[in-house]
């Protein structure tokens, strides 16, 4: 009898504490959640740039959901040089086709994948770019070469409206 | 947490006391027992908790005047420099008084460290003031970020972006801090809320801070436990609260420099440039307080090992009382102790030197040795020198070196001296 009596409060204690968990997680969720971006903020996805004034070897930046999007026209010479590059050589290998779709148009998240700050144009050891706060060497692909940062710069989703449109996100 | 019985005299206070004793916690904190040997290095106590009532109070009267709007931010602290009355007072105490906070709490805890204060029985004190830097760090931060200038910008974007180097969730962890895709308003306005709570917290915690002191009482400078009350130690007050008072002018005066003669050097030029997103400063450089393990986060060329290393510089103080082997407190007598404690302080100092240099050449080489001999300090060479260290005799009570062995010879010589007048 006094044994049944234990398993019975073993069950109310059990039952008990599971619904205060679900109860404390469902009330504490909200709370965590409100930080992530809001509707507003996801609405600004998608950014249309009009490249028709870029010459080559010039990249321009443009803002998109709060970062800079480096666009850079490449010239020939930079096209050879960025497909001419090993992939052993490189920290986070990938070809350059895979990067710029379109050879002679880099399109990137202008942002250093070490802690994030915007890198330099045209500065460093490799003619690409140069994060100014740790000291990040990136290529004329946006590939790391050299410093701390682990990954190539992001390129973000992007396609070409028509043949003078560029449209990110 | 008192050491006798305490009546008040008065009928009211005897009727007070009884419902809520708050007499007796005021006739402990007069009579509590003081080691009489405390230098003015033990004044520190006293000078911080000055900083963080300036600063709390300060920080309520600019955040009547301030906008956090990332639109707004930034006029709003113009605004307060030129129209609001006494306005530029107000924030140059407060900027300054971030900087004042930090030099008070650095000499606290070093004078902790020479003297083996984090030692049992006070490792709760100690892990207590760990957790208040630690805090401070996040409300000084936070708080860097509010004017919404260029170092603000970049100097947000660099911490936060810290978490990006956390395996997997990283990225998800930065945007949920964000509130969005970068640093921008969202994440403006709850730094604003978090930098408004802290200094609060920090101030429950003081509290326990003291109350944890209050059951061993004070360390002293040679280290030793003393009987109290008893010859060794003197009433709190007045002699404690004289002594402080003094020092905290002294404090004062050196504040009052940094206000009203350089307000701006602790500063960063660019962050009188309003936020770009587009454009980061050519050389970023966080407060002078936290260069040293700005350095070592640069120093290693992995980002993930990067974070891990500056994190663990600071999480390896709160193991210190266990790192630290030595049964004997003080350095006094400790004389290999003393002679590595000050190479840690220069260790220190030169990180936060090359902190402030650019990651490159000499500097990052530099950087790298000053930040493996620092772990080395923590992890090999104090658990180490416990058991290899010859330490020197220690006295038995504060009073034995006063009236016997040494000084009864500069006593007796005085003596002499006056033998010879007559």
């Amino acid at each position: 009898m006094s044994k049944k009596k234990t398993e019975r409060r073993d069950f109310l204690f059990t039952a008990t504490a599971a619904v205060g968990a679900v109860g404390v997680g469902a009330t504490v969720w909200p709370m965590i959640d409100q930080m992530n971006p809001d509707a507003s903020v996801k609405a600004l996805a998608s950014t249309e740039v009009d490249v028709s004034s870029v010459n080559p070897g010039k990249t321009i930046t443009v803002l998109w959901r709060g970062k800079p999007v480096f666009i850079r026209r490449r010239t020939q010479d930079e096209i050879n040089e960025a497909k001419a590059v090993k992939l052993k050589d490189l920290k986070h290998p990938e070809k350059d086709e895979d990067r710029a779709k379109n050879p002679e148009w880099l399109v990137m998240l202008g942002v250093c994948t070490h802690l994030g700050c915007v890198p330099l144009d045209q500065k460093g050891d490799y003619n690409g770019w140069f994060c100014p706060c740790h000291g990040s060497h990136y290529d004329i692909s946006g590939r790391i070469r050299k410093g701390p940062a682990p990954t190539n710069m992001e390129i973000p989703k992007y396609e070409f409206v028509n043949a003078n449109t560029i449209k990110i996100g | 947490m008192s050491d006798h019985e305490y009546t008040p005299k008065s009928n009211f206070g005897k009727w007070f006391n009884d419902r809520l004793p708050l007499l007796t916690l005021a006739n402990h904190l007069t009579d509590y027992p003081t080691p009489k040997n405390l230098n003015y290095w033990w004044t520190f106590g006293g000078i911080l908790t000055f900083c963080l009532v300036t600063q709390i109070v300060t920080g309520l009267v600019l955040a009547m005047h301030y906008i956090a709007h990332a639109d707004m931010a930034f006029d709003s602290v113009e605004h307060i420099m030129r129209d609001v009355n006494y306005g530029w007072l107000i924030r140059y105490i407060h900027a300054n008084g971030a900087s004042m906070f930090f030099l008070a709490v650095y000499i606290h805890i070093f004078r902790s460290l020479f003297y083996g204060s984090y030692k049992a029985p006070r490792e709760i004190i100690w892990i207590i003031g760990i957790i208040i830097y630690l805090l401070m760090m996040a409300a000084a931060f936070m708080g860097y970020v509010l004017p919404w200038g260029q170092m603000s910008f970049w100097g947000a974007t660099v911490i936060t972006n810290l978490f990006s180097a956390i395996p997997l969730v990283g990225e998800g962890i930065v945007t949920w801090l964000w509130g969005g895709y970068s640093v921008d308003n969202p994440t403006l306005t709850r730094f604003f809320t978090l930098h408004y709570l802290i200094p609060f917290l920090i101030l429950g915690l003081v509290v326990l801070h003291i109350w944890a002191l209050h059951v061993p009482g004070n360390n002293n400078p040679i280290g030793i436990d003393v009987k109290k009350p008893s010859k060794d130690t003197v009433p709190f007050h007045p002699y404690i609260v004289i002594k402080d008072a003094f020092a905290l002018l002294m404090f004062m005066i050196v504040f009052a420099f940094f206000v009203f003669y350089t307000p701006n050097i602790l500063g960063h030029a660019d962050n009188y440039i309003e936020a770009n997103p587009l454009v980061t400063p050519a050389h970023i450089v966080p407060e002078w307080y936290l260069l040293p393990f700005y350095a070592i986060l640069r120093s290693v060329p992995d980002k993930l090992m990067g974070v891990i290393a500056m994190l663990s510089a600071i999480f390896i103080l709160a193991a210190l009382p266990w790192l630290d082997t030595s049964k004997i407190r003080s350095a006094v007598f400790r004389p290999l102790y003393r002679q590595f404690y000050w190479i840690l302080v220069a260790d220190v100092l030169i990180l936060g030197y090359v902190g402030a240099m650019p990651a490159e050449g000499l500097y990052l080489l530099i950087a790298r040795v000053a930040t493996a001999y620092y772990f080395l300090h923590f992890l090999v060479i104090l658990p180490i020198l416990g058991f290899k260290e010859r330490t020197l005799p220690v006295p038995l009570s504060i009073t034995e070196p006063v009236l016997g062995g040494s000084s009864n010879l500069a006593a007796a010589r005085d003596d002499s001296r006056l033998e010879k007048l007559k």
